[in-house]
This record gives C-alpha cells, structure tokens and sequence, in this order.
C-alpha cells in the first residue's frame, strides 16, 4: 500500500536563510507521525509546505496521491490542518465557526448540520457552542480550533502543536482526542517540541533541527542510537560553573558523555549507578555543589541531546 | 461564487457584532447629521439648504410677461439668501463667465419665450392662427460647482413646469367652455389671458425653500437632504478601510492562512472579502437612508436613482479602501490611512462645506474622491432629479472603483497573503 504521504527532498529558503534542508519521509496510512522539534527547527514551515500554504523553494511532497506543487487543491481536499495558533472568528460562536469552515470546505445542507453537530460532541462543548468564541479559555478554544480540522473527514490530519499554552487539563484533553481520531483511522501529522507528547502518541518520530530531519524511525529504533544508555541530569547551585564540571568529567571510563545546559549537566553513561561514584567524587574536587540527581531511562530526549548536544528546550 | 458569497456574509456579520465598528459606521454619522441640522436650524423651522448667495446670470431675451416673471423669481425675497442673481443682455459674455468659473449656471431666456406660450393679442381669434415653435429656456451649467447649478436647474424646471402645467389646464378649462357654449370665441382669448395673468399673480415665487408654515409645493431643498448623505459618504470611508483591514487582519490571526489551505481558490478568498467590504458599506448607507427618512422626513428622492447611486457610491469607496489595504503592510497602517483618507475626502468631498464655494483648484481635486460625485448625484436626487440625470456621476463611480480595484488586485498578486 503506498503511503499517504510522501515527502522528497523539501525545502524551503527564505533568501539566504534555508528554513529547511532537504527533508525527505513518508507517512503510512494509520499513522501518528510525530516531527519533533525545538522552537524554530523547521516544524511550522514543514507543515505549512506541505499543506500547499507555502511553495517549497525544491522538492515535493505527495498526499494521497497529490503532488502539493502540481494539485494543490486536490492536496487541500483531503487533509484537515490544525494550525499551531488559534485561527477562528472570535466574534462568531462555535457553531457559526463551524459551519463556515464546514462550507470552506464544501460542506453543506443537511451534512454540514450533522457534521457540526458531530464535531461539537467530540470536541466536547456542544452545550456552549451558541457562545461566542471569544468568551472562551485558552483550552475551549483549543478544541474549537481542532474540531474545525475535522469536519470533513480528512484523510490525513495535520497539527501543528496543537498543545502550546494551555492547561495541563486541556492538554491531556486535546493527546486523548487525537488517540481517538487514530483509533477511528485517522491518520496523523503532529509536530511538537515536548517529548513527552511524541513518546505519548507517535507510531513514528522525525527529529528535526536546523531544518534537517536528523533522525527517524520509532522510538525503540530511535532509542538504540544513543546505545543502551542511562542519563544522570545534575542539577547545580547558580554560582557553580557547569562547564567546569563537564570539562573534568572528559575520560572518565564509566561516561559516555556530558553536557551542560544552563544550571544542569546531562551525563550519559551505560550504568548510572557505576557512573554516579566518580561523578559526585569529580564535582566535589571542583567544589561543584550538586542539588539533586536525576536518572533518565533512554527516551527521546536523550536521542536529541546525543544528536546535537544541546536539549529539545533550547 | 458560493463561497465568495459565504465568505462576504461571513464579514458582514462579524462587522455588525463589532460594537466599535458599529458607532462609526451607523451612530456617528447618524449624531452628526443630527447635530448639523440642528446647527443650520433645521429642527427649528428656520432651515436653510446649508448653500447661499449661488452667483447666477439671467439673460433675459424675452421681456415679456414671462421672462420677466423668472426674473422676479430669482430675484424674490425668498431666494434671496440662496442665490446672487446678477444681470446681462449678452448670452455669450454669459456663457463665458460660466466657463470662467464666475458663476455656477447662466440662464438664458430667449426672445419670444412668452409668445410661445401666449399667442399675442387677436392673434387666437384668427382664422390662420397656428401655434407658435416652443422656445426653450437654456440654463448653462457650471460641471465644477454641481451642487449649486443643480439649484438653479430646478429652480427653472419648476419654474418651467408651472407654466406648462397652468397652460394645459386652462387651454382644456377654454376649451370646454367653448364648445359647450358659455362662451364666444372672442370671450376665450380675454379669459385665457386672464387666466395666465391670474396664475402669474397668485404665485410669484415659482420656488420657495421650504418652511413648516408655508408647505410650499415648489422645488424643496432641505438641508438634511445634504447633511445625511455627506456624512454618511465620509463614514462610508470608514467602512470601507475598516474591511480592508479585516484582510490584513485575517492574515495576522490567522484566518487568512486557513483559508489558504482549505480548498478555496485565493480569487475566491479576496473576491468574497471585497464583496463583504461593498455588502457592509450597502448596508451602512442603506440603513442611515432609512433612518434618515423615518426620523427626519428627509426626502431622498427617486427610490431607483438612490439605489443605484449607492451602489455605485459604495462601489467607488469600495476601490480606495482595497488600494489602501493593498498598500499598507499592517492593520494598524490601515486604520490609520483610512481615518485620514475619510476626513480628507470628507472635506474634499464636499462633506463640512458645498464644493462650489471652494477654490476651482479644489474643485478638480476633488474629482478623486467617490464623495463628491455621490453627493453631487445625491443632491440631485434631492432636488428632484431621476435616474436618467445620474449618468455621470455612477459612470464616474463605476470607473473610479474598477481602476482601484484592477490596481488592488494587482498589488496584490505580489503581496504574500499566507505571511503573517
């Protein structure tokens, strides 16, 4: 079966600055693949190219058998794009947002009326849905912004952090949504910069920086990158210096690895415990005051910060 | 076109539950119409048209009954405040003032103007008697003060009207009379002139402005009927830049984007957004006609003319809101450009102050707004005119909107809409 998305060698350059550099994945029918990101990796302009919003400088991309720069319209048909910020009327209810976007997107009579209906349900605010948009939180919102995604159907989903700045509540709402719509055979594109979110929901992750997807595959495949390996994440006093400390820790046979980031060391080692004597015996000698130690199973995070020592939150 | 309609519905219904938007657009208009009337007294029954001393030249050819009576008329206590008559015997020198700008019309009555309509003495009872060729009264029109030529156009067409009107009735009163015997062929001359003698005397003044007590019948020009379109066309400014910056805005929030992205053609996007800038100026327009003529009594004029200058005024407001929009970068730029364009045009317009009492200079600028030419046909209307007298301005309109909106479109094309 071929994929429902095929994405070959994008890119995308804004003048001199490439925003991305040859980007190239495929999506299987079914999927969640997530692309994973820090801020300004290239997520946003990915998605927004390969919902036909923007051209690519090169490449192309194929969604259920539309090329984004040949067909474009066909492309539109049949995915559904939850944008990262909200793009709603906030002086119209949530029903009168929904049955517009509905009609956008060719939807009408008594269709259009069982859709909305429908998507109100799912969304959960079918009782507020006569109140206008912008009487509501930050997280109802949300919802409307993702239920307007979803009224035709799409084949394929695109969301584009669809959890940025909101409640905890909201946040478990909104993954638990998208678990939902991928039981029911949706397939999905999500883009997010917490790893959490990525290990929750993704068949498939992409690791994307710089504009270049650095790595992909699922999360075990991704995993065993970075080895069998156990991360020690030292948290410091403000005055200690962790670049110091990094420096000393350089040959320490029980280390892989260390990294500072702002107040805190990452250190990979195979065995935690083993690395955990010298590490102590080390920041004491540089009069290094340690906090608090945290021990990391192999996740995501420290298949990033293996890829290019620097954290997903930088 | 189904979604260019849903997308122009769409806007007008966000911008009517804008409550801000909403003050602009209907309230102050509204207020400020109110507020000239009663500033020109026109809720206290002194009313003036707002127009004064409207310099005017009467070539009056004729000398006889009825050439001196429009004489009189123009120079009667009741058009004294609202024109300047100003006499010659030369109709080119006439006509050269008009083109100089001296005057806003020139009327010319022509030598056996009143033989025309009244057969000399004894010339009825002969047997060889034939009607004498209308004679036509030319009124001379200055393009560049519209406002004030249409004033004296309808001071002489009511003036004109009268005539026929008393002529038709009395020659069919004669005429019964005649051959049913009450009286003789001689008596119908003497009673015929003495029936134009009595209509000239009964009423001298063939226009007067209206006044409550008067109820005056002739050619009415109330001030309100000056003041509601002016400041609904300034507003109507407004309107039009605040849609404009909706696009802008769109964009900025998102919307715009997400149109982009579902399958909805861009021709489809901007041709839905400039239909709901042109629907919500219609309504805004149409709504302050309205109010107008329920709480004020203000007579429009011709249903048809109205429409179809506002629909052509809306059209041409329309344009300059898209240019404006085409040219600025953010909303914020819109709004502010647009509230400048509105106070200028507003004055250039002829909004605050009539056209013609402004430098000819001014006059020509002038040209470039939609105001003028609406409140030109506005006024018209008013005065009495029809659809058939509003073929310039609407023409002008109609051109003004379809060459902004091309330069627009084009503009445009080489702005990124999908940027935010």
């Amino acid at each position: 079966m071929p994929p429902i998305l095929e994405v070959k060698d994008l890119h995308k350059n804004y003048g001199d600055f490439a925003a991305v550099k040859g980007v190239t994945f495929d999506i299987q029918e079914g999927e969640i693949f997530s692309l994973l990101g820090p801020n300004g990796a290239g997520k946003t302009t990915t998605i927004s190219m390969l919902s036909t919003l923007y051209a690519p400088t090169a490449g192309d991309a194929v969604i259920a058998g539309h090329s984004v720069t040949r067909d474009p319209m066909a492309v539109r048909n049949a995915i559904g794009v939850v944008p990262q910020d909200i793009a709603l009327y906030e002086d119209l209810t949530a029903h009168e947002n929904l049955v517009f976007w509905g009609q956008m997107y060719g939807l009408g009579g008594k269709t259009l009326r069982a859709r909305v209906d429908e998507v109100l349900e799912q969304i959960g605010l079918a009782d507020k849905a006569k109140n206008r948009v912008k009487t509501y939180s930050g997280g109802m919102k949300r919802r409307v912004n993702i239920g307007v995604g979803l009224l035709h159907k799409p084949r394929l989903l695109f969301m584009d952090e669809p959890t940025v700045g909101i409640d905890p509540q909201s946040r478990r709402a909104i993954l638990d949504t998208v678990k939902d719509l991928n039981q029911k055979g949706m397939t999905v594109l999500y883009t997010t910069h917490y790893m959490e979110e990525a290990q929750e929901l993704s068949d498939r992750v992409g690791i994307i920086d710089h504009g270049e997807l650095i790595a992909l595959g699922t999360q075990k495949e991704l995993t065993r990158q970075v080895g069998e390996t156990e991360t020690l994440i030292l948290h410091l006093g403000e005055n200690d210096d962790p670049e110091a400390l990094v420096k000393s820790l350089e040959g320490v046979k029980e280390i892989i690895k260390a990294q500072s980031t702002d107040h805190e060391v990452s250190v990979i080692a195979r065995e935690a415990e083993e690395a955990l004597a010298p590490v102590v015996a080390k920041a004491n000698e540089r009069g290094v005051k340690i906090h608090s130690i945290d021990i990391r199973e192999p996740n995501l995070e420290a298949v990033f910060l293996h890829l290019t020592g620097r954290a997903l939150r930088d | 076109m189904l979604k260019t309609i849903l997308i122009g519905l769409k806007d007008l219904r966000v911008i009517f539950r804008d409550r801000a938007a909403l003050v602009f657009m209907l309230l102050a208009p509204f207020l400020l119409t109110v507020g000239m009337g009663f500033v020109t007294g026109r809720f206290s029954g002194s009313s003036n048209s707002g127009l004064a001393d409207i310099p005017v030249i009467i070539v009056n050819l004729d000398n006889a009954e009825l050439g001196n009576a429009l004489v009189d008329v123009f120079n009667s206590e009741d058009l004294a405040e609202l024109v300047a008559p100003a006499e010659t015997s030369n109709p080119e020198a006439a006509r050269r003032l008009i083109d100089e700008n001296k005057a806003a019309a020139a009327v010319i009555i022509p030598e056996g103007f009143t033989r025309s309509v009244i057969p000399a003495e004894g010339t009825m009872t002969d047997p060889n008697f034939a009607e004498a060729d209308p004679v036509l009264i030319e009124v001379y029109v200055n393009p560049a003060m519209p406002t004030s030529a249409g004033v004296i156009k309808a001071i002489v067409d009511e003036f004109v009207s009268r005539i026929d009107e008393g002529r038709v009735s009395g020659m069919t009163a004669i005429f019964q009379m005649l051959i049913t015997g009450v009286i003789t062929p001689q008596q119908a001359e003497t009673e015929g002139r003495a029936l134009f003698k009595n209509m000239d005397e009964d009423q001298p003044a063939a226009i007067t402005l209206k006044t409550d007590d008067e109820g005056a019948q002739a050619a009415e020009f109330d001030v309100l009927a000056y003041m509601a379109p002016a400041m609904a066309l300034m507003f109507l400014m407004y309107t039009v830049s605040y849609g404009g910056r909706s696009i802008l805005a769109e964009r900025a929030q998102g919307t715009l984007p997400r149109l982009l992205v579902s399958p909805t053609s861009p021709a489809q996007i901007l041709g839905g957004k400039v239909f709901g800038i042109y629907l919500t100026g219609v309504a805004q327009v149409g709504i302050l006609i309205l109010a107008s003529a329920v709480f004020f009594r203000v007579k429009w004029g011709d249903p048809l003319g109205i429409a179809a200058l506002t629909l052509a005024a809306v059209f041409g407001a329309t344009g300059w809101g898209l240019i404006v929009t085409a040219l600025a970068r953010t909303p914020a730029q819109v709004a502010n450009v647009g509230s400048a364009i509105m106070l200028i045009f507003g004055i250039l317009g002829g909004s605050f102050l009539d056209l013609g009492m402004m430098p000819p200079a001014i006059q020509l600028v002038s040209k470039i707004t939609p105001n003028a030419w609406a409140l030109d046909g506005f006024v018209t209307l008013a005065l009495g005119g029809g659809l058939a007298q509003l073929a310039r301005p609407i023409t002008a309109l109609l051109v003004m909107g379809a060459v902004l909106f091309a330069v627009s479109v084009a503009l445009f094309g080489k702005k990124n809409l999908a940027q935010k």
